[in-house]
């Protein structure tokens, strides 16, 4: 059901774990959707770049698997790069993923952005990307049935 | 590497016997039953042979047999039945019930029927004061399932079946599960009717069968010629059949061992893994329970990824969350004994059966508790 990609970032993926002190940290999703993703982010005051990024999911091998290759797509990059990264990206560095597994990449958009913003609140930086930006927003916009 | 096939509620390989009379019949009982001539006579008779030893296998008679092409046109025309012979609106069922009974019912309360969802208790089952009290005075049709196909508890369909001989309604159970797991003998219960599948006990996929009582009207859900005492047309499918009623054969050979042998390695399987895994819940009854069923919920973990982790090792097992099954919410079974969506979305289902080794058993309860940790570590739940 997942290509061999998708396949290898689930069983080794990248960057897991925590960052203790981190700069930045992000959680998007729900539990009753059955996907949860946290990243943790690092980065150089002076140069804006992020040298240092974790995460954490519980879900399924989509989740797992975007979280993975958004963490290796935005490590070494500048906040504001991070920031134009979308799902689709995240998908086509993935080769694609099933219909109803697109909303795990959007999860990963979510999270990086999350974490982002977290940065942003706490050390009082602006981004462009994140003006229209509400943490309340990024919870999960399933688009694969209806919510409570 | 060798795979362990653990997912025999899903559906079982085939046994050897099977085969060779499915394939005797693929080459030599090609003939139409329906016809006159020898070649086709000689169908007929294999049909009607089979059509007892399937019978033999629930204690019915062999007129009481009607093959269909599986479980769910099984538990559709059930419900047929009762809608064109029973004068009334209501239904009565379970919450827990196969999507092969539950979506039928729900396009029928689009068309104004009423159906009542009895709600089930911790271990998915219900109870036959239960359903007593849930009759109306146009219920035509209770269908409670025999065996749940996902966490194995087995309901008293016997007692319920009273019930509903003692209300003279109709009473149709989905025996998918059951067939071959546990005694049935309809010739001590008043169930009405009941759905079986060939697939499930060694048979090939693609053939069942519904038991209607003698005595249940019957009209057909599939319209053509006589076939099936003129009530399921269709040329049969013999080999098919054939089939299915070998599989029956060796399983009502077999029962009490293949009973004993399986409850013993569920149980092993079961302690194996509780005893070694934290944070895990077993579901379904303790005792009244499907002999080669094992569910449990690992908390802070998500059933898609262990069961590809499980594949990679060879495993093949099942899950009842939401990615899993393909929708947004984990499966109707778990959330309605009173599951946290947390706690469903880690579930595990894994089905022995008569291919099932000790070793089999020995390596998964090895290979899982890692596998399981590792998703844990990867879980932003387990602070």
């Amino acid at each position: 059901m997942y290509n061999q990609k998708v396949m290898d970032h689930f069983m080794n993926p990248r960057n897991v774990g925590e960052i203790e002190n981190a700069d930045g940290m992000g959680e998007v999703g729900n539990l009753r959707c059955g996907d949860i993703m946290r990243i943790y982010l690092k980065i150089d005051p002076t140069s804006d770049v992020i040298n240092e990024i974790k995460f954490k999911t519980f879900g399924c091998g989509s989740a797992v698997a975007s979280s993975s290759i958004a963490t290796e797509m935005i490590k070494g990059k500048t906040v504001e790069e991070a920031l134009q990264i979308t799902n689709k990206d995240v998908l086509r560095e993935l080769g694609g993923l099933p219909t109803i597994k697109i909303h795990c990449s959007v999860l990963a958009e979510q999270a990086v952005k999350a974490a982002v913003y977290d940065y942003a609140t706490k050390h009082g930086k602006h981004y462009a990307a994140l003006e229209n930006y509400s943490p309340e927003d990024d919870d999960h916009d399933h688009d694969h049935g209806e919510e409570d | 590497m060798k795979t362990i096939y653990m997912d025999y509620s899903a559906t079982t390989p085939m046994k050897p016997e099977v085969i060779e009379v499915m394939t005797d019949a693929f080459k030599h009982h090609y003939g139409n039953a329906s016809s006159i001539h020898h070649i086709g006579q000689e169908a007929k008779v294999l049909l009607q042979q089979a059509r007892e030893q399937v019978a033999q296998l629930i204690g019915a008679e062999a007129r009481e047999i009607f093959f269909t092409a599986g479980g769910t046109e099984s538990d559709n025309w059930a419900i047929q039945i009762a809608l064109e012979t029973k004068p009334g609106k209501h239904i009565i069922t379970t919450n827990v019930e196969h999507h092969a009974v539950l979506h039928p019912l729900e396009a029928l309360e689009k068309k104004g029927y009423r159906v009542t969802y009895l709600p089930v208790d911790e271990y998915g089952m219900v109870t036959p004061e239960q359903v007593e009290e849930a009759i109306e005075e146009d219920t035509i049709l209770i269908s409670v399932m025999y065996i749940n196909n996902e966490i194995g508890s087995i309901n008293p369909v016997e007692q319920i079946a009273e019930v509903a001989a003692k209300h003279g309604i109709l009473f149709h159970t989905d025996g998918v599960q059951a067939l071959g797991n546990t005694p049935i003998d309809m010739s001590t219960n008043k169930i009405s009717m009941m759905s079986m599948s060939s697939h499930k006990i060694y048979g090939p996929k693609g053939v069942g069968a519904l038991y209607i009582r003698k005595g249940v009207r019957t009209v057909p859900l599939i319209h053509g010629g006589a076939q099936e005492r003129k009530v399921r047309a269709g040329t049969e499918n013999i080999p098919g059949i054939l089939g299915f009623a070998k599989a029956a054969e060796l399983a009502g050979a077999s029962l009490d061992q293949h009973i004993e042998k399986l409850s013993r390695l569920r149980d092993k399987l079961r302690d194996g893994i509780m005893n070694n895994i934290s944070d895990a819940k077993y579901n379904g009854h303790p005792v009244l329970r499907h002999p080669g069923n094992v569910n449990i919920c690992f908390k802070y973990i998500e059933g898609e990824s262990l069961l590809l982790l499980l594949d990679m090792k060879g495993i093949c097992a099942s899950s009842g969350s939401a990615c899993t099954s393909g929708s947004l919410d984990p499966s109707h079974v778990l959330m309605n004994i009173g599951l946290t969506h947390e706690i469903a979305h880690g579930s595990l289902r894994l089905t022995l059966g008569d291919f099932t080794t000790e070793q089999d058993v020995d390596t998964v309860i090895e290979e899982i508790k890692p596998i399981v940790e590792r998703l844990r570590e990867m879980s932003p739940l387990t602070e």
